[in-house]
């Protein structure tokens, strides 16, 4: 099958090993993985931030750029989730029915990781090997925007040689949530503390996840605790075998 | 037709409480450096977020009484006018009298006045968000009524001169040995001895109002609902401390929101397995009172309904924002909110904590007057899934943050953002910038404001030598 | 202008879009779904912390005058002669303070929900008006069997809205003190449901 790849501009940029590992996963289950290079970034944070108007070209670019493709996968449940439940959205609100009905159409062939392999190309043992502790936090996003449910975890656990943990309170929210971080960072922190218990408690070496997003909020408080666990995007985990 | 007479207006300053004196980050720096704050949240509210979770799941078609709950909310606003005035006929048609108000300043007014002409210097109270959301009781105390909250928790913040921090569970923030102290200190004629096992409190409350629920002669409560094709309304309480002052006195002055209407009696057949598993988590509080203007021998005998606007009607206006007067107050969200649990309601500054104060509350003011609300959230969706009638709580908040008006330095940063991510080029050759990997990789060090929060408690990430997007590129190079 | 018209107009212009609702769905369980369950609502009445006890016509007397303790039994006027037990009194006017000062009172009732554990009070002739369940500490309520329904949809389409309701739900209780359920705060700390057997 042929597939457009939508890095995100936070893998593009800061996380290209999660952006590399989804590339090679696809390619070794035999799929033709795209990367159009006008893609830049889904424009969330300016919607979530209030600033639609700002947002509206960015929407439109995403989905000029994926049109000519019928499947196209994002690695991330956030920018998903965005994309299929407010790039329509915005795009009405700012009085553009047009490129409102295009957004809902590419939306529409637009797939979180997990969501594609299990759901379109319908395979849940991807071949790989991964021999550590591994802890999963479903981000917020995937669990109650793009709703991918358990299709991760299903994921893992045909992972050859894995440690899958069991994730207390795995369900709260990790204090990520984008430009929170900054504008309410004390509370912000404050959860994040909590998550980082729950993922200390669990004794993995390491914490995977569906976002860089939430990976690189919980990572960064992990290394400055000197907590001795890493966060490593779900892509990498599946893009793992025995020969790498 | 000339509408400008009739056009929505937010809720007047000056009065009430519906705006703090803090943003929510300051207000909430305060709270989290609280640590019984924070353990007496996490306790309560991971206590009611298992209680209710379990009564919920005893019920077979629980989605479809979400589904129900939230059409006739959407119905009887799309309906509203004609509700009211159905309301209002059988309210009178029944023996009871129908009082409107405008804001806050003449709800209070009118409740003043009412109270004055029974020639009574006190009244007891049943809790209620909207004589709250006015500041009924400072009116009261300066016309020279002496207001008395009954409910136990409303009893515990008035006597510890404090602020309500939930909707629920107004004194959630309070421990029982804080509790037990503030009895102490406050509650005249209390046993010195008294100890901080609840029912010893609970029994001490009980002491202290029996003799005031007799002796008063004049009651205000609000309402959890009003039927307009029979002019039911109903208060939904656990302590009887509702059933003294909807049953006791002489004369009973109800104030409620407009938007508390629901079209016929059967709708309560959802609304009554809503509330209670969604904010109680009991399959039935212990009591509800259910009236019909005047029952002549039982009851009050005299009854005042005052429906009020406060800025409901400038909150109906907005399409994308209207489902907040949706809201039944049983405060399933705050309980599975992750920012509430840490934060606490005072931290909200509004009557209305939580999730669905940080939608309601910028919406009755204008989001002027509470701009940091919409952003007290980190949109993690779990108030949406909890609702018992489906507000989209996470798409109203993205929606009012489109509303605020922004600083001058964020909108530049932000349009400049926007205006390079709309450029691959320029957006690519940014990523390879070398000021901007010297920045982000500082690691572990500083940022300056509005970033250092970030900083603060969290690594930033090693900026990569190779963005995917030039590996991409170098990988096609034959 | 008033501010009955000055709302009422306000309103309407926030409704300027004309908002189309769709016609509520009711797939939920409506009244008539499932029948009455004894068992269901003795077990949700004592999982709330009321007390029940089957008995016949015969013995709901006997039995309210030994709940009342030492004090006497309060009865509304139109409760039936053979449910009064001895030395009774019934509601005639009678101050707040009679009316506290009884052992018990003791009801009939208008309706039950199994699903909640719930008692609805309608204030008839058997049931009285709505202070005499509310200052005695004890409450005795009296229910036939058919009066039991399954679920809120069956009782809110029996009761008659135009009636004063009262919801009883277990003996009074409060959630505030670290959201914990306690028995007992102004309510009656008592309640005793007799379901008869014949």
């Amino acid at each position: 099958m042929r597939i457009a790849f939508f890095a995100t501009c936070l893998a593009d940029t800061l996380f290209p090993e999660a952006a590399k590992a989804t590339v090679r996963l696809l390619e070794r289950l035999g799929h033709e993985v795209v990367f159009p290079p006008q893609q830049t970034c889904c424009g969330q944070m300016h919607i979530n931030t209030g600033y639609q108007k700002e947002a509206l070209p960015l929407i439109k670019r995403y989905a000029k750029t994926f049109d000519p493709y019928d499947v196209i996968v994002v690695p991330s449940g956030s920018c998903a989730g965005s994309i299929r439940h407010q790039h329509a959205m915005v795009a009405s609100a700012h009085g553009e029915p047009g490129p409102a009905a295009r957004s809902e159409s590419v939306a529409a062939r637009t797939y979180e990781l997990s969501e594609l392999l299990i759901d379109v190309l319908q395979v849940e043992d991807v071949g790989a090997y991964y021999p550590h502790r591994v802890t999963y936090h479903p981000t917020c996003h995937s669990l109650r925007m793009t709703r991918v449910g358990d299709k991760p975890l299903r994921l893992l656990r045909q992972v050859r040689g894995i440690d899958l943990v069991e994730l207390p309170a795995a369900e709260q929210c990790c204090g990520f949530g984008g430009t929170f971080a900054i504008k309410n960072a004390e509370t912000s922190t404050a959860m994040l503390a909590d998550k980082m218990t729950s993922i200390v408690s669990t004794g993995a070496d390491v914490c995977t996840a569906g976002d860089t997003s939430c990976l690189m909020h919980i990572g960064g408080g992990l290394s400055r605790l000197r907590a001795g666990v890493r966060t490593v995007h779900l892509a990498e985990i599946l893009a793992s075998t025995e020969y790498s | 037709m000339s509408t400008f007479l009739g056009m929505p207006v937010t809720a007047p300053r000056g009065v009430g409480h519906l705006r703090g004196d803090q943003s929510f980050p300051d207000a909430a720096r305060e709270a989290l450096g609280n640590a019984q704050l924070r353990r007496n949240l996490r306790h309560a509210t991971t206590t009611i977020r298992g209680k209710s979770g379990r009564v919920i799941a005893e019920l077979p078609d629980w989605q479809e009484l979400r589904d129900a709950g939230s059409a006739i909310k959407a119905d009887a606003m799309a309906r509203l006018p004609e509700l009211l005035e159905q309301l209002e006929t059988r309210v009178a048609e029944a023996g009871g009298v129908v009082h409107w108000a405008a804001d806050a300043n003449e709800a209070n007014a009118i409740v003043t006045d009412l109270v004055r002409r029974t020639g009574s210097d006190r009244v007891i109270k049943v809790k209620s968000m909207a004589t709250q959301e006015i500041g009924l009781n400072e009116a009261l105390e300066a016309a020279g009524i002496t207001p008395v909250e009954t409910d136990l928790a409303e009893l515990i913040v008035q006597l510890g001169d404090d602020k309500p921090s939930h909707i629920l569970v107004p004194a959630i923030h309070r421990n029982r040995s804080e509790i037990r102290e503030i009895f102490l200190r406050a509650m005249p004629g209390v046993d010195p001895a008294l100890t901080d096992d609840p029912p010893v409190l609970a029994a001490a409350a009980r002491r202290y109002l029996r003799e005031t629920f007799l002796s008063t002669k004049v009651a205000v409560s609000g309402a959890n609902f009003a039927i307009a094709d029979t002019g039911t309304l109903g208060v939904v309480e656990s302590e009887g401390n509702g059933r003294m002052c909807l049953t006791l006195p002489d004369t009973l002055i109800t104030v409620m929101g407009i938007e508390k209407v629901l079209p016929t009696w059967q709708d309560l057949e959802v609304f009554l397995q809503l509330l209670p598993r969604a904010s109680t988590g009991e399959r039935m509080n212990p009591y509800t009172t259910m009236w019909t203007g005047v029952t002549p021998g039982d009851g009050p005998q005299n009854f005042h309904l005052v429906l009020l606007d406060n800025g409901r009607s400038a909150v109906l206006s907005d399409p994308a924002g209207r489902s907040a007067l949706h809201c039944i107050r049983c405060s399933a969200c705050l309980n599975v909110c992750p920012v509430y649990e840490r934060t606490g309601g005072h931290s909200y500054g509004s009557v209305y904590p939580g999730p669905i104060g940080a939608v309601l509350s910028p919406q009755l003011t204008g989001v002027a007057d509470n701009a940091s609300l919409p952003y007290a959230s980190s949109l993690c969706g779990a108030c949406f899934d909890a609702c018992p009638v489906k507000i989209d709580i996470p798409s109203m908040l993205v929606h009012l943050r489109n509303k605020v008006p922004h600083g001058r330095a964020e909108r530049a940063a932000m349009a400049a953002a926007a205006y390079t991510m709309d450029r691959p080029k320029l957006y690519a050759s940014a990523q390879r910038a070398a000021k901007l990997a010297r920045i982000l990789g500082r690691r572990g060090r500083g940022l300056p404001p509005p970033l250092s929060g970030w900083t603060a408690g969290r690594d930033l990430p090693e900026f990569p030598k190779q963005t995917f997007r030039d590996w991409w590129a170098q990988r096609e190079q034959p | 202008m008033s501010s009955r018209d000055l709302i009422l107009g306000r309103v309407r212009a926030a409704l300027r879009d004309a908002p189309v609702v769709p016609v509520a769905p009711r797939d939920y369980r409506p009244a008539g779904t499932n029948r009455a369950d004894l068992d269901v609502l003795i077990d949700r009445l004592v999982d709330y912390k009321a007390e029940v006890y089957r008995v016949p016509s015969a013995e709901v007397a006997a039995t309210a005058a030994r709940l009342a303790g030492d004090g006497a039994v309060l009865v509304p006027p139109g409760l039936p002669e053979e449910w009064r037990p001895a030395g009774a009194y019934a509601d005639d006017h009678l101050t707040a303070d009679r009316i506290a000062e009884a052992g018990a009172v003791l009801t009939a009732a208008a309706v039950a929900v199994a699903e909640t554990g719930t008692i609805v009070l309608d204030a008839s002739p058997d049931q009285g008006r709505r202070v005499i369940t509310l200052l005695p500490d004890v409450h005795v309520c009296v229910l036939r069997p058919a009066q039991v329904v399954a679920s809120v949809p069956d009782a809110i389409a029996r009761l008659d809205p135009c009636r004063p309701l009262t919801w009883i739900s277990g003996p009074s209780a409060t959630s505030d003190i670290e959201l914990n359920r306690v028995e007992g705060v102004h309510g009656p700390r008592h309640l005793h449901v007799l379901i008869l057997t014949d």
